[in-house]
């Protein structure tokens, strides 16, 4: 994707929409928001995740009007909004529980909004149509809330919210109720509509995977507070604590004790020996070498009687042979760093801390740990897509020997539950590129788990 | 077997308590008139057989009926009861909406010590109470002495006996039949529907229109029957408080039976009534089967 990056949270110089500052709010003794400041910037797709009760919905409700914070203060376009009830408010909400109004037919619900704008008959005719078309709802115009289905409701809902096309929609959970295809299809929609209108969204959601769809950011909440709100490849790939870690996608978290490493390179702990002997080598090694020395390892090279073959008969065919194997254009900055390891695995990134986990166990090699974190206590948070699996032993950063305890097919993807030496569960997810019946690696079978030393994200907390 | 026994019961019940007395009733408006007792003699004669059927139907006549329509007091009696009725139900409903809408729009705690307030008169006597209200509206009442006492009047108003009291009498009788259907179809409104209203750029009085009235629609219809159907016949609050002046057929009714003797024209006017009745009934049946459907 080339496009201009749309990171508004990291210009000093833009105006947010929304600006909540230090906003509380209490039921009674019970603190439902507690002390929450932040922005959210014009046209942005933000979305809230956390578990239920932790306040997404009254978040909502304050910006709407229903409830009032009650320490604190909410700017809209940097105007108070204590003061305007919510009729007065240039704010749709789609309700969690859709309140539709059960005596007016669906096409009388999407245009209620509309007529109470003053609009003419044929502007709301024109616009309810529309709204009709856009979430699929026109052979049910003339119908009853009661006499259509849970997700036809939902799609109602969303088109009355979305008929006035409001600066600021908020949507809590506007698509739990759609099978699968329609809510990608709806994802897309809203995004569209977005791009269009410029409208900015505030969105609820349970599921991860729709956050991480439409999202211009993630807050993930928790007992009140936004724990962290970024971008959904930071809140995936850099989590800021193990909670958002836990909470967004699947997680490996192993808990250990870092130790700074020795600033040179090392190899694989897999050869011991061949490790000391190549630690001073590597070292030496420059930037230039490199991928040279990587690639002489994996083009097949000839051997003396090929040599041989070659210079006496076919260099008077095919010309004098080139030893130099054969290159790809130079990476781009950006890229080479990950390259130059990527293709070598066994050559591992230098610094960052090793984790001892468990006894017996040779430490993981995290080579993007935080070296201050020497001597405490932290958490590796690994993805299982991040983790290979194989049976015999890779050469890896890092290497763990376990024991398949489950398999759970995803269809495009399995999931391997493994079992390590000192009873730590983790998961390991592969693509499904073979046919289940071919896959080699089952039950019971003794596994190495493998992952690269930039693979996880250390958590201090 | 048992389905068949369970909807056996309760037209049983009904065969027993209205359709028997209906009957009989019909009957005796279908007879003549005669020094005795009971005052009629009864055209039907089951005792003489087929023949006795037989005898019954050629003499059949409608002289009692045709009699109502002879002397203008019953139309006129009929009209009025349809009036006084009509508007007591609107002034019930005056009064008995806001109630019903404060009740529902009570902290959940309060509910149901306001319900039973509501329901509180019902373990008096009825007569006890109409009769308490001729003792607050007469010239020398509790009324008139309170508005006497604030100066708000230099004159005692003359209330009791006059077709205004009778409209207080039936508001204050009727009004928890009002209040409990429109209360119960406002408590299961969802306040969500409000808030989505208001969101969608209503004031709160627009939506109170837009939202709160017709969801409580079904309930303002029942308690408008509820009220008007047994208004219509009333008898005890014109007798009591509406004097000479108020003309409502439950009481020309009484008076056919009582000081007239007449039973057969008496009845004749009940049937009359019953049939006029069976039309709100009617539509009173529909509306709760139309609300049972918008539910189910
Ligand atoms: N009117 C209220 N009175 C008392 N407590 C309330 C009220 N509204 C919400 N709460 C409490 O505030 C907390 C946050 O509620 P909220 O509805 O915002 O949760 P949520 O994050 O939207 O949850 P869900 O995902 O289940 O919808 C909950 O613990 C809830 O019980
Ligand atoms: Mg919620």
């Amino acid at each position: 994707m080339s496009q201009i990056a749309f990171e508004p949270w990291n210009d000093p110089n833009a105006k947010p929409l929304i600006q909540f500052k230090n906003v509380t709010k209490r039921f009674g003794e019970f603190v439902a928001i507690d002390n929450q400041s932040f922005d959210i910037y014009e046209k942005e797709f933000f979305a809230l995740l956390g578990p239920s009760g932790c306040g997404k919905t009254t978040m909502m409700r304050m910006l709407a009007g229903f409830e009032a914070p009650t320490e604190g203060t909410i700017l809209l376009g940097g105007q108070d909004i204590a003061p305007f009830p919510p009729n007065k408010r240039a704010v749709n909400m789609m309700f969690q529980s859709y309140a539709l109004f059960p005596h007016l037919s669906v096409w009388d619900n999407i245009a209620f909004g509309l007529k109470r704008d003053g609009k003419s008959k044929d502007q709301i005719a024109a616009r309810v149509e529309e709204m009709l078309k856009l979430t699929r709802l026109e052979q049910f115009a003339r119908r009853k809330p009661h006499q259509i289905s849970g997700g036809q409701r939902q799609r109602v809902a969303l088109a009355r919210s979305l008929a006035k096309a409001p600066k600021l929609l908020l949507l809590d959970e506007p698509l739990g109720a759609l099978d699968a295809k329609l809510r990608q299809a709806t994802q897309f929609e809203l995004m569209d509509i977005q791009e269009k209108t410029g409208t900015t969204f505030v969105i609820v959601t349970h599921d991860q995977e729709e956050a991480m769809t439409v999202a211009s950011r993630v807050a993930v909440m928790d007992n009140g507070k936004i724990i962290q709100a970024d971008t959904p490849q930071v809140i995936y790939e850099a989590p800021a604590s193990r909670y958002v870690a836990d909470f967004i996608g699947d997680v490996n978290l192993i808990d250990g004790v870092a130790e700074a490493r020795k600033g040179a390179q090392e190899t694989a702990p897999a050869e011991p020996e061949a490790a000391k002997q190549a630690e001073p080598e590597a070292a030496k090694l420059s930037e230039h070498e490199a991928p040279a020395a990587a690639s002489e390892r994996r083009v097949p090279q000839p051997n003396a009687r090929g040599k041989w073959l070659h210079d006496k008969l076919f260099r008077y065919i095919l010309g004098a042979r080139e030893d130099a194997p054969k290159q790809l254009p130079p990476p781009t900055p950006g890229e080479s760093e990950a390259a130059a390891t990527a293709s070598r695995p066994d050559v591992i990134a230098p610094g960052g801390i090793t984790i001892h986990w468990a006894e017996g166990q040779p430490p993981l090699i995290v080579s993007n740990g935080d070296p201050a974190l020497a001597g405490q206590r932290v958490t590796l948070a690994l993805r299982p897509e991040k983790l290979g699996i194989s049976k015999d032993r890779p050469e890896s950063a890092n290497a763990l020997k376990g024991k398949v305890i489950d398999i759970a097919y995803l269809g495009n993807l399995s999931t391997y539950h493994v079992e390590l030496a000192n009873g730590l569960m983790v998961k390991a997810q592969l693509a499904n590129t073979r046919r289940v019946a071919q896959r080699d690696i089952t039950w019971e079978d003794e596994v190495w788990i493998s992952f690269r030393e930039t693979a996880g994200v250390v958590l201090s907390e | 077997m048992r389905r068949a026994t369970l909807i056996l019961l309760p037209y049983l019940w009904l065969l027993a308590l209205f359709l028997v007395p209906f009957v009989i009733v019909l009957k005796i408006s279908l007879s003549d008139i005669a020094l005795a007792i009971p005052p009629y003699t009864p055209t039907l004669d089951f005792s003489a057989g087929w023949q006795g059927i037989r005898n019954f139907f050629a003499g059949l006549d409608f002289e009692n009926f045709v009699f109502l329509t002879t002397d203008d007091l019953y139309w006129k009696a009929y009209l009025s009861s349809l009036k006084i009725a009509s508007i007591a139900t609107f002034c019930t409903l005056l009064v008995g909406y806001p109630i019903a809408y404060g009740m529902a729009n009570a902290p959940d705690h309060w509910r149901p010590t306001l319900m039973m307030l509501v329901i509180l008169p019902f373990w008096t006597s009825f007569l006890i109470r109409v009769y308490s209200w001729m003792g607050i509206l007469s010239t020398e009442g509790y009324l008139n002495q309170l508005l006497l006492g604030m100066g708000l009047i230099s004159e005692p108003l003359t209330i009791l006996n006059t077709p205004v009291a009778v409209y207080i009498g039936i508001v204050y009788t009727y009004l928890p039949f009002m209040i409990l259907p429109i209360y119960s179809a406002l408590e299961r409104m969802d306040g969500s529907l409000l808030e989505a209203a208001e969101d969608l750029g209503c004031s709160r009085v627009k939506a109170f229109w837009l939202i709160t009235v017709p969801l409580s629609k079904t309930g303002i219809i029942a308690g408008c029957f509820l009220v008007f159907i047994p208004t219509i016949g009333e008898f005890v609050i014109p007798s009591l408080l509406g004097g000479s002046q108020t003309l409502m057929i439950g009481k020309v009714l009484w008076e056919e039976f009582f000081n007239n003797r007449d039973w057969p024209v008496a009845s004749a006017v009940a049937v009359v009534l019953l049939l006029i009745l069976i039309i709100p009934i009617v539509l009173f049946q529909r509306n709760e089967q139309k609300q049972r459907e918008a539910e189910g």
